[in-house]
């Protein structure tokens, strides 16, 4: 398989605090990879710098063939081809659903009203909200906006899909519709690098579990390995504490 | 019996609120009977000069008179159907804006955008295609009030929008031009800054060149208005979260399109009611130009009541000032709040 991504001794401070340390990451095209950790450790930091919404000050960093640097128009090309999803939503509260959708396809990729509204719908109903589609952000439940997150990523048809904590934010009884949508994605093929603290999930769907401890990947194993031979002790209490 | 139950509940329930409600009872009895009496009972309203006042009440005959004065300044008597008819145009595309398909609407709107601008200014200026040229040294009344606030809004909001966003960019200099522009508008009264315009700014041009006082003291207070407009955006701005930034460059949008389309439009609509409050302060203070030798509502009375045949009469001329200018305030006023409730989009 393909490497799409390819991070190499990537550093990231945040001031004098180094919030990243040598991290070394491929990802295969297809590939789903899992990254927990516990709160604090950079795995939020570290998908945000697969699509540059932070930028790394020192390693390289390859996504689909191009090197993230301060080149713009490079960066909205990647950006574009990486969709992301993140823990609070983040869907425009201005616009309705459906031109949460059909705004970036129009506006970035140039596609006519009609083709967007078309792809929209289309990806609307795979996320099953597509009888919502006229309505506003502010009127749906929690587990909806996920979902119509997830529908406006899908809209730009990226080749890769980021992550960050997508259910963290999500009542109990929300959190299966948002993570059947997910397991669906990976079942279609789509390369997925997911941050979460959902093992179930992880076990279903992921090929890699990568765990992060203070700014560094410490352990890095094909799922079955992960859960049932961890080697490193902060790995092994980390599980302990989420598994109970 | 309604109306009891309801007066005991809000009016009387102890003793304090029957003590209140009582005085401010005894206030209005004390005040009303003489100020209606003025305005409408012993008022005079028709007549010719000042002669024809008889009453005790105000002298309506004042404004009645000077009416025409009050509206268009001294624009010249027979030609006073131009400003009518731009008026009118105004008006009515606005009036119809309300009845029409939103494809007209776009063409109303291109039309008062783009295309009215110039032939109001042409109707108002003339000098050509056989329309006689009137100096705007004699352009005055609500007429100019208008013409300066319509035109300083119209150019302070965007430029405004532009230095809100200017003093949070990343780039330095034009980060520290915004501030030093905000600052230094701000930073000054704005007769100053009118007095400057009409007095020094001509200082500065090539000589031979002449830029009309009138547009002198638009721009003034256009970019004056803009530096205040600039940070009740600003305030707005900061009101985004951090998320709506994310989101936006994650699909793909750059500065531009992610401000166009994503920030802005949420920060304009909490900004309404102090973008309102602006454009009122920026309407009311108008009369300002005064200083400069343009008169526009209010300087207009002010000659008015020095007239040797109609002087004692500033008390008439001040309240119909007010009264107009209220009403286009709190037309303002309501239109915002009317904005506000239409653009909501959470429950």
């Amino acid at each position: 398989m393909s490497k799409i991504i390819e991070l190499k001794d990537v550093n990231k401070w945040f001031g004098d605090f180094q919030v990243l340390k040598d991290i070394n990451l491929t990802v295969s095209s297809k590939e789903k990879i899992v990254i927990c950790g516990p709160s604090g450790s950079g795995k939020s930091t570290l998908i945000r710098c697969i699509n540059r919404l932070e930028e790394h000050q020192k390693g390289d960093i390859v996504v689909d063939g191009m090197t993230l640097d301060a080149n713009t128009k490079n960066i909205e090309k990647i950006r574009s081809e990486v969709g992301m999803v993140f823990q609070q939503f983040n869907l425009f509260p201005h616009l309705s659903i459906l031109d949460n959708c059909t705004l970036a396809p129009i506006w970035v990729k140039k596609k006519s009203k009609k083709e967007a509204e078309e792809l929209a719908n289309q990806y609307l109903e795979k996320v099953q909200i597509v009888d919502q589609a006229k309505k506003f952000p502010g009127q749906l439940s929690g587990g909806q906006q996920q979902r119509a997150a997830i529908a406006r990523a899908l809209c730009m048809e990226p080749n890769i899909m980021l992550f960050d904590e997508p259910t963290s934010a999500l009542d109990p009884e929300m959190i299966k519709e948002v993570l059947d949508v997910m397991v669906d994605l990976a079942k279609g093929g789509m390369t997925m690098c997911v941050v979460t603290h959902e093992m179930g999930f992880a076990k279903e769907v992921a090929d890699r579990v990568i765990f992060m401890d203070e700014g560094s990947i410490v352990e890095e194993k094909p799922t079955d390995q992960f859960f049932n031979n961890p080697e490193n002790e902060r790995t092994k209490l980390f599980l302990s504490q989420i598994l109970n | 019996m309604k109306f009891i139950n309801w007066s005991k509940q809000n009016l009387f329930a102890n003793w304090k609120d029957s003590l209140l409600t009582i005085t401010i009872l005894y206030l209005f009895y004390v005040s009303m009977p003489p100020l209606l009496n003025w305005v409408f009972l012993d008022a005079t309203f028709f007549g010719d000069s000042k002669k024809d006042c008889t009453g005790d009440g105000a002298c309506w005959v004042f404004v009645n008179v000077w009416i025409k004065r009050f509206t268009y300044g001294m624009y010249p008597n027979d030609q006073i159907w131009r400003i009518n008819l731009a008026f009118v145009i105004f008006f009515i595309s606005i009036g119809s804006y309300f009845f029409v398909s939103s494809k007209i609407k776009k063409c109303i709107f291109i039309f008062l955008t783009v295309i009215f601008p110039f032939l109001a200014i042409f109707l108002f200026h003339g000098g050509s295609l056989g329309l006689e040229e009137v100096e705007t040294r004699v352009w005055g009344g609500l007429f100019l009030t208008l013409f300066i606030s319509v035109f300083s809004i119209i150019f302070c909001f965007p430029i405004g929008v532009l230095l809100a966003m200017g003093r949070r960019s990343n780039l330095p200099v034009i980060k520290y031009f915004s501030i030093g522009f905000i600052e230094l508008w701000r930073g000054v009264p704005l007769i100053t800054v009118l007095f400057m315009a009409a007095v020094m700014f001509p200082v500065f041009l090539p000589s031979g060149t002449n830029l009309d006082k009138l547009i002198r003291v638009i721009i003034a207070i256009t970019l004056f208005e803009s530096a205040y407009i600039a940070e009740v955006v600003r305030g707005g701005l900061q009101a985004i979260p951090r998320g709506q930034y994310d989101a936006a460059n994650s699909i793909g949008m750059g500065y531009w399109k992610s401000h166009l389309l994503i920030i802005l439009p949420q920060a304009l609509k909490i900004v309404i009611p102090g973008v309102a409050n602006t454009f009122i302060a920026l309407f009311k203070d108008t009369p300002l130009i005064l200083v400069v030798g343009l008169m526009e509502l209010l300087g207009m009375v002010n000659m008015a009541k020095t007239n040797p045949a109609w002087l004692g009469l500033a008390t008439e001329g001040y309240v119909f000032a007010a009264f107009v200018y209220f009403i286009f305030c709190f037309s303002m006023s309501r239109y915002s709040l009317g904005l506000e409730n239409k653009l909501k989009t959470t429950n």
